[in-house]
């Protein structure tokens, strides 16, 4: 039936609205299955055998005693692994298991794995392994692998990556110098889901379906099937529910061993960590220690920056290199700068391996830059706003890499719809213990507390750098109006299979968007990480649902002879605007069937050369925060009281969801400012648990105050950018700034602890 | 393990005992005797909805109410639950519906991964049976052992203030 009636509400469901999310009512009813609910008759359980030690020779490993128990299917070691004995992500220098003869290079490093039928009978099994090490000296250091006096852990040497950045004149000098050494420590993604899978064996064992939760199937499937020895197809990824991921299910951790044991055993394995073993199976962030000095001149305008960035990679590769990319080409923040000269290194050590986590390089350089910028407002006399608002980048500017800032750039708007927000009123001299630092028990007196305000503004690349064509695919299809979407895009909570039926929605005129099993039976997403989903497997449902459109106009068009080019979608109709006549879509579609597959690749860019010069990332995004923290002075506790931020959004696809990236990404960054650090002596980690390891509960968490700055991205396919990682980074800073603005103390290290602020 | 010795196998699996689960007796059976009553539920009830994230209380993933009380279930012995009256999140909605709390969760936004939010969800229906209109300190203290990493707490925080209110309108 065609109508005149037009449409001019925004549609439930569709871009720009709080769609619900399809996984909502399972995750709030218990039912929703993560990877570690995952469950096969004739189920084995299987666990990992550790290293104790950061750095041993292994002489000897003696498994007979782990076969006598009853109940135990297997044992494995190197010898059973049939293919690549090693893996990673950027360069595989990671073993399976370290073999005998081989080394353990950190503590924690797997060494065996057995398949039982109980996990108790498993820990038996464990505990019955005999190891023979020579235990080495641990290189901790990572001055020392720079200046190659540690001893080379590893045949690919110490050091991941060297890279320089060398722009305009090295050689100028500003009226204004300040400068400082910044550490950070090393954080963990402290995902709720721990990491779980579950492999299930084809018949005679001639491939595996291996049940994970990652950030990217595809390239898990890689390394697995290399280090099995079989071809990929035989190699069948399915995601189980991810329980977040913040950068630490990018590397493999249990998926070769799991689908080992399957295959071994002939029976589907469950391996499922606990919290303590998964602080040793998954990389955390980088800790750095960062050298800065700016050069400005007498109105505050940044005139050199001088830099050298050290990033401990731990053991093995992983991202190291392109954490230390990030690190680096980050250096000036969200500014003008026109000369610069910055070294960087990321080495290896036998400290836990280091990887991607949220804000990946740039948290730790922003630390650092924004640092700075307190230390240069206050000698300039200025305020921590207009010696940002003096400095603020625009579109346009040419990067110290010579790149040009081609995306949208609101760094100024950041600043002052931040500085705008209205600052909480003063602490109540009588105020519930709850609310003042260190919380019940009248641990800090209301009249001791001293307020504190900082500022931190960052700058934040979005997908992949350095030539790297990280496309995305998706598929999808129509049949008699039924829409159903595919894509091997990892759901880790963002929300991403919301937006997918969003997209979905708003082009094909439907209300009801099916979804298709998240695996690698389809092309590659790409990895759920650098802020990059939205743009890129949104830019590739939105290609496939545009290319499902077009076949669908045409077919309106041939089967009902209207004009192809006057046909547009309104609503939930089709519309003739040459007769003004509509046309629902459901009664179009009718009997036909239209499928459709597209990849979306971003914009090609290139590798640094020697002098760090090159057009090596895609966009940016940016986001100002500003923080108001209570300081107990003597007890070194701090409340964060508020923090106010405005953040480059491009545009809002689901409101509701950006606010909750933001929060979330607040809280993580509170946790680096105050009190999330894993503690690592002599290789060793000192605090693998959720009672030592802290993170910010709902008494931690701040009231947050957020603008969003909704200017589109013309180069985006949705208008938007990447909203996850902006929020964790500058708030790290602005909190350490409002404490050092309330104790007047260097504090030049993060997390922050009492002993730091008391002593 | 302290022992070099082989242990002894905790096979065979021979324990008998039965759990009162969402109003139902449900048997246990061939369980080893040092099963946890979050292992027992997820592993030999089929009710998974209660996660295991920390295994020691500090998390709150998995909380259950046991006896009118939210516990950690993680540190509670099964076989010592026998005599106690247990309520998981599968027991909250009647007949698969969702409850106030449930919806105000997906309103909210207070859902991202959802690990921690079958504990949450426990956690809430505990706390506004306990205080019908908690202030947000109520809130914040009530709920700071269950560990959120994606949220912030913010949507959480409004879901519940906006069932506490919706309660106390229709009373």
């Amino acid at each position: 039936m065609s109508s005149l009636l037009t449409d001019q509400t925004t549609r439930p469901g569709t871009l720009g609205t709080n769609a619900s999310r399809p996984d909502g009512a399972a995750k709030v009813q218990g039912g929703f299955a993560f990877s570690s609910d995952m469950w096969a008759d004739n189920m084995l359980w299987g666990a990992t055998l550790r290293s104790p030690h950061p750095y041993a020779r292994i002489v000897s490993i003696d498994v007979t005693a782990a076969w006598a128990i009853p109940g135990v299917e297997t044992v494995i070691t190197a010898d059973d692994v049939p293919g690549k004995p090693t893996y990673g992500l950027i360069v595989q220098d990671q073993p399976v298991f370290a073999p005998v003869g081989g080394f353990v290079r950190y503590a924690g490093e797997p060494i065996a794995a057995v398949a039982a039928d109980h996990p108790e009978t498993c820990k038996r099994a464990l505990a019955a392994i005999k190891v023979e090490y020579e235990v080495l000296q641990p290189v901790t250091d990572p001055e020392a692998c720079i200046s190659g006096v540690a001893a080379q852990i590893h045949p690919d040497g110490n050091i991941f990556r060297h890279q320089r950045i060398v722009c305009g004149n090295p050689d100028i000098v500003g009226d204004i110098q300040v400068e400082g050494t910044y550490e950070v420590g090393m954080q963990d993604q402290a995902f709720l889901g721990l990491e779980a899978a579950l492999a299930i064996p084809d018949p005679g064992s001639a491939g595996v379906e291996l049940y994970i939760a990652t950030q990217w199937l595809h390239e898990d499937r890689k390394q697995i099937a290399e280090c099995l020895s079989l071809p990929e197809d035989k190699v069948r990824l399915v995601l189980g529910g991810v329980g977040g991921a913040f950068g630490a299910r990018e590397d493999i951790s249990l998926q070769v061993h799991t689908c080992l044991l399957a295959l071994r055993t002939g029976r589907p394995v469950r391996i499922a960590y606990g919290r303590e073993e998964s602080f040793y199976g998954h990389v955390h962030r980088h800790p750095a220690q960062i050298w800065m000095r700016h050069h400005a001149d007498r109105s505050g305008k940044i005139v050199k920056i001088e830099s050298r960035m050290v990033f401990d990679g731990g053991a093995y590769c992983s991202t190291s290199p392109a954490v230390l990319i990030n690190g680096i080409t980050h250096t000036q923040g969200p500014y003008k700068c026109d000369n610069a000269i910055v070294d960087g290194w990321a080495v290896r050590t036998n400290n836990p391996p280091c990887g991607a986590m949220r804000g990946f390089g740039v948290v730790q350089a922003c630390f650092a830059h924004e640092s700075q910028m307190e230390k240069l407002a206050s000698v300039l006399g200025m305020s921590p706003v207009d010696v940002r608002l003096v400095n603020a980048m625009e579109t346009g500017d040419t990067l110290i890499t010579g790149q040009v800032m081609d995306s949208v750039a609101p760094v100024a708007q950041c600043i002052q719809k931040t500085a705008d927000i209205p600052l909480p009123p003063p602490l109540d001299p009588n105020a519930n213990e709850l609310s003042v630092p260190g919380g019940t028990g009248l641990t800090a007196l209301p009249s001791n507390i001293r307020r504190g305000v900082g500022w931190g503004v960052s700058i934040k690349n979005l997908m992949y750098s350095e030539g790297f064509d990280d496309y995305s695919t998706a598929r999808c299809r129509m049949d008699d109006g039924v829409v159903t979407l595919k894509f091997a895009t990892s759901e880790v909570g963002q929300g991403f299979t919301m937006l997918a039926q969003q997209i979905a929605r708003t082009i094909l005129g439907v209300d009801e968007v099916l979804l298709d099993t998240i695996d690698t039976q389809v092309g590659s997403a790409g990895s759920t990480s650098a802020s990059r989903q939205t743009w890129m497997s949104g830019g590739a449902v939105d290609a496939a649902c545009r290319a499902v459109l077009s076949d669908l106009l045409d077919h309106a068009a041939s089967s009902r002879s209207l004009d192809r080019h006057s046909l547009t979608i309104e609503g939930t109709d089709v519309v003739d605007s040459s007769t003004g006549l509509r046309h629902p879509v459901a009664e179009i579609a009718r009997g036909v069937a239209f499928d459709r597959t597209e990849e979306y690749h971003h914009p090609v860019t290139e590798d640094l050369d020697e002098n760090g010069q090159g057009n090596c990332h895609v966009a940016f995004a940016f986001v100002a925060h500003r923080a108001v923290v209570d300081v107990d002075p003597d007890l070194g506790l701090v409340k964060v009281v508020q923090i106010a931020t405005a953040q480059d959004i491009g545009r809002a696809l689901n409101p509701l969801s950006v606010q909750g990236q933001i929060e979330g990404g607040i809280a993580q960054g509170l946790g680096l400012a105050v009190m999330e650090e894993i503690v690592v002596a002599d290789g060793k980690v000192r605090n693998p648990s959720f009672t030592d390891y802290l993170l910010p509960t709902f008494l931690d968490a701040p009231d947050v105050d957020i603008r969003l700055i909704e200017e589109w991205e013309p180069k985006s396919p949705l208008g938007a950018k990447g909203v996850g990682e902006p929020p964790c980074i500058s708030v790290t800073p602005a909190i350490a700034n409002a404490i050092r603005n309330a104790v007047g103390k260097e504090l030049p290290r993060v997390p922050v602890r009492p002993y730091d602020i008391c002593f | 393990m302290k022992t070099n010795d082989v242990p002894t196998t905790p096979t065979p699996l021979n324990e008998h005992y039965s759990l009162r689960v969402n109003g139902r007796d449900l048997p246990v059976q061939d369980a080893w005797i040092g099963e946890s009553l979050l292992y027992v539920l997820r592993e030999r009830l089929g009710l998974p909805g209660a996660k295991g994230a920390c295994e020691q209380g500090e998390c709150g993933s998995c909380t259950v109410i046991m006896d009118g009380s939210a516990v950690c279930s993680c540190l509670v012995l099964a076989a010592s639950a026998t005599d106690s009256e247990i309520l998981t999140v599968e027991g909250l909605g009647p007949d698969g519906s969702l409850t106030d709390v449930q919806q105000a969760f997906l309103d909210a936004g207070g859902v991202q991964c959802g690990f921690c939010t079958p504990g949450f969800i426990v956690a809430v229906h505990h706390l506004l049976d306990e205080i019908p209109s908690p202030s947000d300190l109520e809130i914040k203290e009530a709920l700071s052992g269950n560990i959120c990493r994606c949220t912030g707490y913010g949507r959480i925080l409004e879901a519940v203030r906006t069932v506490a209110e919706r309660r106390s309108q229709e009373s």
